[in-house]
Protein backbone atom coordinates (compact mmCIF):
# COMPACT_ATOMS: atom_id res chain seq x y z
CA UNK A 1 0.00 0.00 0.00
CA UNK A 2 1.45 3.34 -1.02
CA UNK A 3 2.37 5.39 2.03
CA UNK A 4 1.91 9.14 1.70
CA UNK A 5 3.32 11.22 4.53
CA UNK A 6 1.98 14.76 4.18
CA UNK A 7 4.03 16.02 7.13
CA UNK A 8 7.41 15.05 5.67
CA UNK A 9 6.04 15.33 2.08
CA UNK A 10 7.13 11.86 1.08
CA UNK A 11 5.55 9.13 -0.92
CA UNK A 12 6.81 5.56 -0.61
CA UNK A 13 5.90 2.72 -2.97
CA UNK A 14 6.79 -0.97 -2.75
CA UNK A 15 7.88 -2.87 -5.85
CA UNK A 16 8.51 -6.62 -5.70
CA UNK A 17 10.61 -8.61 -8.17
CA UNK A 18 9.15 -12.11 -8.44
CA UNK A 19 10.19 -15.17 -10.45
CA UNK A 20 11.67 -18.66 -10.32
CA UNK A 21 15.00 -19.49 -8.66
CA UNK A 22 18.11 -18.11 -10.41
CA UNK A 23 16.08 -16.05 -12.92
CA UNK A 24 18.00 -12.86 -12.06
CA UNK A 25 15.86 -10.94 -9.55
CA UNK A 26 18.80 -10.09 -7.30
CA UNK A 27 20.91 -9.29 -10.39
CA UNK A 28 18.30 -6.68 -11.40
CA UNK A 29 18.55 -5.02 -8.00
CA UNK A 30 22.32 -5.26 -7.95
CA UNK A 31 22.53 -3.53 -11.34
CA UNK A 32 20.16 -0.74 -10.23
CA UNK A 33 22.20 -0.34 -7.07
CA UNK A 34 25.54 -0.21 -8.91
CA UNK A 35 24.38 2.31 -11.48
CA UNK A 36 22.47 4.74 -9.25
CA UNK A 37 24.01 7.90 -7.81
CA UNK A 38 24.92 7.56 -4.12
CA UNK A 39 22.52 10.27 -2.97
CA UNK A 40 19.56 8.52 -4.66
CA UNK A 41 19.94 5.16 -2.95
CA UNK A 42 20.17 3.59 0.46
CA UNK A 43 21.96 0.36 1.33
CA UNK A 44 21.30 -2.84 -0.60
CA UNK A 45 20.31 -5.35 2.05
CA UNK A 46 20.62 -9.00 0.99
CA UNK A 47 19.36 -11.70 3.30
CA UNK A 48 21.06 -14.57 1.51
CA UNK A 49 22.41 -18.03 2.26
CA UNK A 50 26.14 -18.73 2.36
CA UNK A 51 25.94 -19.76 -1.28
CA UNK A 52 24.41 -16.37 -2.20
CA UNK A 53 20.90 -17.64 -2.79
CA UNK A 54 18.20 -15.27 -1.51
CA UNK A 55 16.96 -16.60 1.83
CA UNK A 56 14.34 -14.03 2.74
CA UNK A 57 14.61 -10.91 0.58
CA UNK A 58 16.85 -8.26 -0.95
CA UNK A 59 15.89 -4.68 -0.33
CA UNK A 60 16.98 -1.33 -1.63
CA UNK A 61 15.37 2.09 -1.28
CA UNK A 62 15.60 4.27 -4.38
CA UNK A 63 14.77 7.95 -4.39
CA UNK A 64 13.58 9.04 -7.80
CA UNK A 65 13.09 12.73 -7.30
CA UNK A 66 10.35 15.19 -6.49
CA UNK A 67 6.94 15.43 -8.05
CA UNK A 68 4.45 18.09 -6.99
CA UNK A 69 6.66 18.83 -3.97
CA UNK A 70 6.62 15.22 -2.79
CA UNK A 71 9.80 13.14 -2.52
CA UNK A 72 9.14 9.93 -4.41
CA UNK A 73 10.79 6.85 -3.00
CA UNK A 74 10.56 3.31 -4.31
CA UNK A 75 11.33 0.38 -2.05
CA UNK A 76 12.56 -2.47 -4.23
CA UNK A 77 12.31 -6.03 -2.92
CA UNK A 78 13.08 -9.45 -4.34
CA UNK A 79 11.60 -12.71 -3.12
CA UNK A 80 13.47 -15.99 -2.68
CA UNK A 81 12.81 -17.95 -5.87
CA UNK A 82 13.43 -21.45 -4.63
CA UNK A 83 10.19 -23.41 -4.30
CA UNK A 84 10.67 -24.44 -0.66
CA UNK A 85 10.87 -20.83 0.57
CA UNK A 86 7.16 -20.42 -0.12
CA UNK A 87 6.25 -19.16 3.38
CA UNK A 88 8.76 -16.30 3.36
CA UNK A 89 8.14 -15.49 -0.31
CA UNK A 90 4.48 -14.86 0.40
CA UNK A 91 5.30 -12.46 3.25
CA UNK A 92 7.20 -10.11 0.96
CA UNK A 93 4.14 -9.49 -1.21
CA UNK A 94 2.26 -7.89 1.66
CA UNK A 95 1.48 -4.26 0.88
CA UNK A 96 2.93 -4.45 -2.63
CA UNK A 97 2.21 -1.60 -5.08
CA UNK A 98 3.74 -3.10 -8.21
CA UNK A 99 5.22 -6.42 -9.34
CA UNK A 100 7.94 -7.29 -11.85
CA UNK A 101 7.90 -10.90 -12.97
CA UNK A 102 11.42 -11.88 -14.04
CA UNK A 103 11.16 -14.86 -16.39
CA UNK A 104 14.16 -17.02 -17.26
CA UNK A 105 14.18 -17.25 -21.08
CA UNK A 106 15.99 -20.59 -21.21
CA UNK A 107 13.98 -23.47 -22.62
CA UNK A 108 14.59 -25.76 -19.64
CA UNK A 109 13.24 -23.11 -17.21
CA UNK A 110 9.84 -22.74 -18.88
CA UNK A 111 8.06 -25.00 -16.38
CA UNK A 112 9.69 -23.12 -13.50
CA UNK A 113 8.45 -19.81 -14.98
CA UNK A 114 4.90 -21.10 -15.25
CA UNK A 115 4.94 -22.56 -11.75
CA UNK A 116 6.27 -19.31 -10.29
CA UNK A 117 3.73 -17.19 -12.18
CA UNK A 118 0.90 -19.40 -10.94
CA UNK A 119 2.34 -19.12 -7.44
CA UNK A 120 2.45 -15.31 -7.76
CA UNK A 121 -1.22 -15.16 -8.73
CA UNK A 122 -2.16 -17.43 -5.81
CA UNK A 123 -0.15 -15.47 -3.27
CA UNK A 124 -1.50 -12.13 -4.49
CA UNK A 125 -5.02 -13.50 -4.24
CA UNK A 126 -4.41 -14.53 -0.62
CA UNK A 127 -3.86 -10.82 0.19
CA UNK A 128 -6.90 -9.77 -1.84
CA UNK A 129 -4.92 -8.49 -4.84
CA UNK A 130 -5.66 -9.42 -8.44
CA UNK A 131 -2.71 -9.72 -10.83
CA UNK A 132 -4.99 -8.40 -13.57
CA UNK A 133 -5.52 -5.16 -11.66
CA UNK A 134 -2.18 -4.28 -10.07
CA UNK A 135 0.77 -2.53 -11.78
CA UNK A 136 2.72 -5.33 -13.42
CA UNK A 137 5.58 -5.84 -15.87
CA UNK A 138 6.93 -9.02 -17.48
CA UNK A 139 10.69 -9.10 -17.96
CA UNK A 140 12.18 -11.78 -20.23
CA UNK A 141 15.66 -12.14 -18.82
CA UNK A 142 18.85 -13.89 -19.99
CA UNK A 143 18.27 -13.09 -23.68
CA UNK A 144 22.00 -13.51 -24.29
CA UNK A 145 22.04 -17.24 -23.55
CA UNK A 146 22.15 -19.76 -26.44
CA UNK A 147 19.11 -21.91 -25.63
CA UNK A 148 16.44 -19.24 -25.21
CA UNK A 149 12.81 -19.50 -26.33
CA UNK A 150 11.83 -16.88 -28.95
CA UNK A 151 10.34 -13.74 -27.38
CA UNK A 152 6.98 -14.18 -29.10
CA UNK A 153 6.54 -17.72 -27.79
CA UNK A 154 7.46 -16.67 -24.24
CA UNK A 155 5.07 -13.75 -24.43
CA UNK A 156 2.22 -15.99 -25.55
CA UNK A 157 2.89 -18.34 -22.62
CA UNK A 158 3.54 -15.81 -19.87
CA UNK A 159 1.78 -12.54 -20.66
CA UNK A 160 -1.37 -12.21 -18.56
CA UNK A 161 -3.06 -8.95 -19.45
CA UNK A 162 -1.22 -6.98 -22.08
CA UNK A 163 1.38 -5.82 -19.58
CA UNK A 164 4.66 -4.36 -20.89
CA UNK A 165 7.07 -7.12 -21.91
CA UNK A 166 10.73 -6.17 -21.69
CA UNK A 167 13.66 -8.19 -22.97
CA UNK A 168 16.62 -8.07 -20.64
CA UNK A 169 20.13 -9.18 -19.88
CA UNK A 170 20.20 -8.18 -16.23
CA UNK A 171 23.86 -9.08 -15.77
CA UNK A 172 24.87 -6.37 -18.25
CA UNK A 173 22.00 -4.05 -17.36
CA UNK A 174 20.12 -4.30 -20.62
CA UNK A 175 16.40 -3.73 -20.01
CA UNK A 176 16.83 -3.33 -16.24
CA UNK A 177 15.94 0.38 -16.00
CA UNK A 178 13.30 0.04 -18.73
CA UNK A 179 11.61 -2.57 -16.54
CA UNK A 180 11.78 -0.43 -13.41
CA UNK A 181 10.52 2.61 -15.27
CA UNK A 182 7.60 0.66 -16.77
CA UNK A 183 6.41 -0.57 -13.38
CA UNK A 184 7.05 2.73 -11.57
CA UNK A 185 5.06 4.57 -14.18
CA UNK A 186 2.11 2.26 -13.68
CA UNK A 187 2.31 2.65 -9.89
CA UNK A 188 2.28 6.45 -10.15
CA UNK A 189 -0.47 6.38 -12.75
CA UNK A 190 -2.48 4.16 -10.42
CA UNK A 191 -2.09 6.81 -7.69
CA UNK A 192 -3.52 9.36 -10.04
CA UNK A 193 -6.53 7.13 -10.65
CA UNK A 194 -7.15 6.37 -6.99
CA UNK B 1 -0.93 11.23 7.61
CA UNK B 2 -1.58 14.90 8.32
CA UNK B 3 0.86 17.31 9.93
CA UNK B 4 -1.07 17.72 13.18
CA UNK B 5 -1.28 13.96 13.79
CA UNK B 6 2.37 13.57 12.87
CA UNK B 7 3.40 16.03 15.56
CA UNK B 8 1.06 14.39 18.06
CA UNK B 9 2.71 11.03 17.39
CA UNK B 10 6.21 12.49 17.52
CA UNK B 11 5.40 13.94 20.95
CA UNK B 12 4.33 10.50 22.21
CA UNK B 13 7.55 9.00 20.83
CA UNK B 14 9.65 11.69 22.51
CA UNK B 15 7.98 10.91 25.85
CA UNK B 16 8.59 7.19 25.41
CA UNK B 17 12.23 7.77 24.59
CA UNK B 18 12.71 9.87 27.68
CA UNK B 19 10.78 7.57 30.03
CA UNK B 20 12.55 4.45 28.82
CA UNK B 21 16.02 6.06 28.58
CA UNK B 22 16.20 4.75 25.01
CA UNK B 23 18.52 5.78 22.22
CA UNK B 24 15.93 5.84 19.49
CA UNK B 25 12.23 5.24 18.87
CA UNK B 26 10.97 4.36 15.39
CA UNK B 27 7.46 3.74 14.08
CA UNK B 28 7.18 1.46 11.09
CA UNK B 29 4.16 0.10 9.29
CA UNK B 30 3.83 -3.64 8.75
CA UNK B 31 4.75 -3.23 5.07
CA UNK B 32 8.18 -1.89 6.05
CA UNK B 33 7.60 1.83 5.53
CA UNK B 34 9.08 4.14 8.13
CA UNK B 35 6.41 6.42 9.61
CA UNK B 36 8.36 8.51 12.12
CA UNK B 37 11.64 8.46 14.01
CA UNK B 38 12.80 10.21 17.17
CA UNK B 39 16.14 10.12 18.99
CA UNK B 40 19.86 9.70 18.41
CA UNK B 41 20.06 8.73 14.76
CA UNK B 42 23.82 8.87 14.26
CA UNK B 43 24.75 6.93 11.14
CA UNK B 44 21.85 4.52 11.53
CA UNK B 45 20.10 3.66 8.26
CA UNK B 46 16.51 3.77 9.49
CA UNK B 47 15.03 2.94 6.07
CA UNK B 48 16.80 -0.42 6.10
CA UNK B 49 15.97 -0.88 9.78
CA UNK B 50 12.27 -0.34 8.99
CA UNK B 51 12.31 -2.91 6.22
CA UNK B 52 14.14 -5.50 8.33
CA UNK B 53 11.88 -4.94 11.35
CA UNK B 54 8.82 -5.53 9.16
CA UNK B 55 10.44 -8.66 7.70
CA UNK B 56 11.30 -9.85 11.19
CA UNK B 57 7.76 -9.32 12.48
CA UNK B 58 6.29 -10.95 9.35
CA UNK B 59 8.56 -13.99 9.79
CA UNK B 60 7.81 -14.44 13.50
CA UNK B 61 4.12 -13.83 12.76
CA UNK B 62 4.33 -16.70 10.27
CA UNK B 63 5.93 -18.88 12.94
CA UNK B 64 3.18 -17.91 15.40
CA UNK B 65 0.49 -19.05 12.98
CA UNK B 66 2.29 -22.36 12.42
CA UNK B 67 2.06 -23.17 16.13
CA UNK B 68 -1.52 -21.92 16.44
CA UNK B 69 -0.95 -18.39 17.78
CA UNK B 70 -2.40 -15.30 16.11
CA UNK B 71 0.85 -13.35 16.40
CA UNK B 72 3.66 -12.57 18.83
CA UNK B 73 2.84 -9.09 20.14
CA UNK B 74 6.40 -8.23 21.20
CA UNK B 75 9.89 -9.19 20.03
CA UNK B 76 13.21 -8.44 21.69
CA UNK B 77 16.77 -8.82 20.48
CA UNK B 78 19.52 -8.25 23.01
CA UNK B 79 23.06 -7.53 21.86
CA UNK B 80 26.27 -6.91 23.77
CA UNK B 81 25.78 -3.15 23.75
CA UNK B 82 22.70 -2.29 21.68
CA UNK B 83 19.30 -3.94 21.86
CA UNK B 84 15.97 -3.69 20.09
CA UNK B 85 12.44 -4.10 21.38
CA UNK B 86 9.50 -4.27 18.96
CA UNK B 87 5.81 -4.04 19.87
CA UNK B 88 3.07 -4.85 17.37
CA UNK B 89 0.27 -2.26 17.66
CA UNK B 90 -2.30 -3.17 15.01
CA UNK B 91 -0.78 -2.29 11.62
CA UNK B 92 2.05 -0.37 13.25
CA UNK B 93 5.33 -1.55 14.78
CA UNK B 94 6.85 0.41 17.65
CA UNK B 95 10.63 -0.07 17.66
CA UNK B 96 12.80 1.01 20.59
CA UNK B 97 16.59 0.90 20.23
CA UNK B 98 18.39 1.09 23.57
CA UNK B 99 21.79 0.51 25.15
CA UNK B 100 23.08 -0.05 28.69
CA UNK B 101 21.64 3.26 29.85
CA UNK B 102 18.33 1.40 29.94
CA UNK B 103 17.09 -2.18 30.40
CA UNK B 104 14.75 -4.54 28.59
CA UNK B 105 12.35 -4.54 31.54
CA UNK B 106 12.02 -0.76 31.53
CA UNK B 107 11.63 -0.56 27.75
CA UNK B 108 8.97 -3.30 27.79
CA UNK B 109 7.05 -1.57 30.55
CA UNK B 110 7.13 1.89 28.95
CA UNK B 111 6.31 0.54 25.49
CA UNK B 112 3.31 -1.28 26.88
CA UNK B 113 2.13 1.80 28.75
CA UNK B 114 2.24 3.91 25.61
CA UNK B 115 0.80 1.33 23.20
CA UNK B 116 -2.82 2.22 23.85
CA UNK B 117 -2.17 5.88 23.28
CA UNK B 118 -0.51 5.15 19.96
CA UNK B 119 -3.26 2.70 18.96
CA UNK B 120 -5.83 5.46 19.60
CA UNK B 121 -3.80 7.99 17.58
CA UNK B 122 -3.55 5.59 14.63
CA UNK B 123 -7.27 4.84 14.82
CA UNK B 124 -7.80 8.61 14.47
CA UNK B 125 -5.46 8.70 11.47
CA UNK B 126 -7.47 5.95 9.79
CA UNK B 127 -10.66 7.87 10.47
CA UNK B 128 -9.02 11.02 9.05
CA UNK B 129 -8.11 9.25 5.83
CA UNK B 130 -11.63 7.80 5.47
CA UNK B 131 -13.10 11.27 5.53
CA UNK B 132 -10.30 13.00 3.67
CA UNK B 133 -11.78 15.12 0.94
CA UNK B 134 -8.79 17.07 -0.25
CA UNK B 135 -7.21 16.01 -3.52
CA UNK B 136 -4.12 13.85 -3.60
CA UNK B 137 -1.05 15.57 -5.00
CA UNK B 138 -1.01 12.98 -7.78
CA UNK B 139 -4.51 13.56 -9.06
CA UNK B 140 -3.34 15.57 -12.03
CA UNK B 141 0.17 14.26 -12.50
CA UNK B 142 1.16 14.21 -16.15
CA UNK B 143 3.07 11.57 -18.10
CA UNK B 144 5.85 14.12 -18.62
CA UNK B 145 6.22 14.56 -14.85
CA UNK B 146 6.49 10.80 -14.38
CA UNK B 147 9.12 10.59 -17.13
CA UNK B 148 11.09 13.45 -15.66
CA UNK B 149 11.39 11.60 -12.32
CA UNK B 150 13.71 9.15 -14.02
CA UNK B 151 15.87 11.80 -15.57
CA UNK B 152 16.50 13.21 -12.07
CA UNK B 153 18.07 9.92 -10.91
Amino acid sequence: MTFINYASREINCKIVYYGPGLCGKTTNLQYIYDSTATQAKGKLISLATESDRTLFFDFMPLELGTVRGFKTRFHLYTVPGQVFYEASRKLILKGVDGVVFVADSQEERMDANLESLYNLEENLRSYGYDLLKIPYVLQLNKRDLPNVIPTNDLTVELQRKGEPVIEAIASSGQGVFDTLKAVAKQVLTELRRS
Amino acid sequence: MREQRYHQIKAVMARLRLDSAARLVVLVDKDGQQIAVHGELGELDTTSLASLVAGNVAATGGMAKLIGEREFPTLSHEGERESIHISVIGRVLLVVVFDDRSSLGLVKLRSKQISQELAAAFAEIERDSEFATDALPFDEITDEEIDSLFSQT
